[in-house]
């Protein structure tokens, strides 16, 4: 079996090296922390029809595109600079993948507290208490995989990754559920198809924190997780 | 992968590129080869097969024996007192042991050259550097040594710039120059294999990006074995890497894979900078 810590167990002789791969993980760390608080955030700003809190939501992406362009820089420089091989590679190609889905993780957040701000000024729908059973799932992940990364922890990962089918179960219930409020009573279309719509934004937060499952498996492994993915219709 | 081959048959191995199998040749293979300067010993228990018309690197830290097992290749060893070779390196089709003492080192350095670290062409006309070899075995025909000079400097990406003054010393032209005069000197005779150990070590990033390229487009026709400190070109020239550490070969493999995925921990520490 190829070794967990492959490498990492001993410093760079280039101790400037270490420093900056340093740097880029803190980067990552501190954008998934971000975001992670922003789905948590949005959730929150949902359930307690807190347009304060969705507005502090909406407020934090501009400080998570930031990151990621920071990250962007750092990865060129470091792919330029120090030419690197095995896992080092690994880790620094795989930074840039990363911070691209937390980025997309935070629009998915910002696109709920919005949705969550028109909300909270009509009366509150019915089917808003499923929301955050999916909700509470979908931050698991975010959570669980963020830990992943910086234990890095393959195994953990796998974990999360399995998860991702429960969550698309989970949608899918509530895509039929709304439908029939739906047909019910036609009154509750327009905030239905915005709960939809914050279902939808889950499951893609989900589907994000699925994909950074794969790349934490690839850096540790230099391997693909080579299994046919349950994909949402 | 220190499997010994008892045939010299063809396996499938990844290939880099494609990630598909291909099949190569082995065009020489290494059985517990054991090499002893007096009491010490250099290269302990090397087993790797060396695939035709690809371009194998030798890499590691500095004397991790990767001269040594190279210079095996050419008998280089002969001339110094005191050394003893134990094991083969059987050379194909044919099947010959070169590193036995009852094989002629002047009939394997016919088949197998070599390419040195500091370009060093005879103090004779360019054209006499390349010529050399073939006089030495025996070629007079002017005809056809103009044929051969001539096709060993376009092999060696020489014979545009020197054509015109094929009568000046080899030593006016440029370290560049000189050092793709060597490796026309060495394919001049038309060997099986090329060796080069450290060849740009000495030329400047231009220079030795023509003999990389060279070296590459050299792996159609002949098979290379490359020594090189510089891991970048090892990575941009060769299709398997081999990585040696204190005698020992320690990972061989596609140079794709050894390079993104290794599998030994002290191949990734070598590779990551992360020696010591």
């Amino acid at each position: 079996m190829r070794g967990q810590t492959e490498a990492l167990e001993h410093q760079h002789i280039v101790r400037a090296f270490d420093e900056e791969l340093a740097r880029l993980t803190s980067a990552i760390v501190e954008m998934g922390g971000l975001a992670e608080r922003q789905v948590a955030d949005a959730l929150r700003a949902l359930s307690g029809r807190d347009v304060d809190l969705a507005a502090q939501v909406i407020q934090t992406d501009k400080k998570v595109d930031e990151l990621e362009e920071r990250i962007d820089q750092d990865v060129i420089k470091l792919l330029a600079l120090r030419q690197p091989m095995a896992i080092d590679l690994r880790m620094i190609a795989m930074a840039l993948k990363i911070s691209n889905d937390l980025e997309r993780m935070s629009d998915y957040a910002v696109s709920i507290a919005k949705r969550s701000q028109r909300l909270a000024e009509q009366p509150e729908p019915k089917p808003l208490q499923q929301i955050p059973r999916i909700g509470q799932s979908c931050l698991a992940m975010v959570k669980d995989v963020l830990d992943a990364y910086v234990e890095r922890d393959a195994d953990k990962a796998s974990t999360v990754w399995n998860r991702d089918k429960e969550v698309d179960d989970q949608y899918t219930s509530l895509f039929r559920e709304l439908v029939t409020y739906m047909l019910e009573d036609p009154r509750t279309i327009s905030t239905c198809i915005d709960l939809l719509f914050i279902a939808k934004n889950l499951e893609r937060i989900a589907d994000h924190a699925t994909n950074i499952a794969e790349k934490i498996v690839f850096i540790i492994h230099g391997a693909e997780i080579n299994r046919p993915r349950h994909e949402v219709e | 992968m220190k499997g010994v081959m008892s045939n010299p048959v063809s396996v499938g191995v990844p290939s880099p590129q494609s990630g598909s199998t291909t099949q190569r040749n082995v065009k020489s293979s290494i059985r517990d080869l054991n090499f002893f300067y007096g009491d010490a010993q250099a290269l302990k228990h090397i087993d790797m097969e060396i695939y035709e018309h690809a371009v194998t690197a030798l890499i590691g830290p500095s004397g991790c024996g990767k001269s040594t097992l190279l210079r095996c290749f050419n008998r280089m060893h002969d001339l110094t007192p005191h050394t003893r070779y134990e094991g083969e390196i059987r050379l194909f089709p044919d099947d010959v042991n070169i590193v036995s003492p009852e094989v002629d080192p002047i009939e394997v350095r016919m088949r197998i050259s070599m390419v040195f670290q500091k370009p060093n062409p005879f103090p004779k006309s360019i054209y006499e550097n390349v010529a050399y070899g073939l006089r030495v075995r025996g070629v007079r025909n002017k005809t056809e040594l103009d044929g051969r000079v001539e096709a060993a400097l376009r092999g060696a990406a020489l014979w545009e710039e020197v054509k015109d003054r094929l009568g000046e010393p080899g030593t006016a032209l440029s370290g560049g120059q000189q050092q793709r005069l060597c490796i026309a000197r060495a394919l001049a005779t038309d060997p099986e294999i090329v060796l080069f150990d450290e060849p740009t070590s000495a030329l400047d990033p231009i220079a030795t990006a023509s003999i990389e390229d060279l070296i590459i487009s050299m792996a159609g026709s002949v098979t290379v074995l490359i020594v090189t400190h510089n891991m970048q070109q090892a990575a941009r020239v060769s299709t398997y890497t081999a990585f040696m550490y204190l005698g020992e070969l320690i990972e061989y493999g596609p140079t794709n894979e050894m390079f993104t995925r290794p599998r030994e921990q002290r191949t990734s520490d070598y590779l990551t900078g992360r020696f010591g």
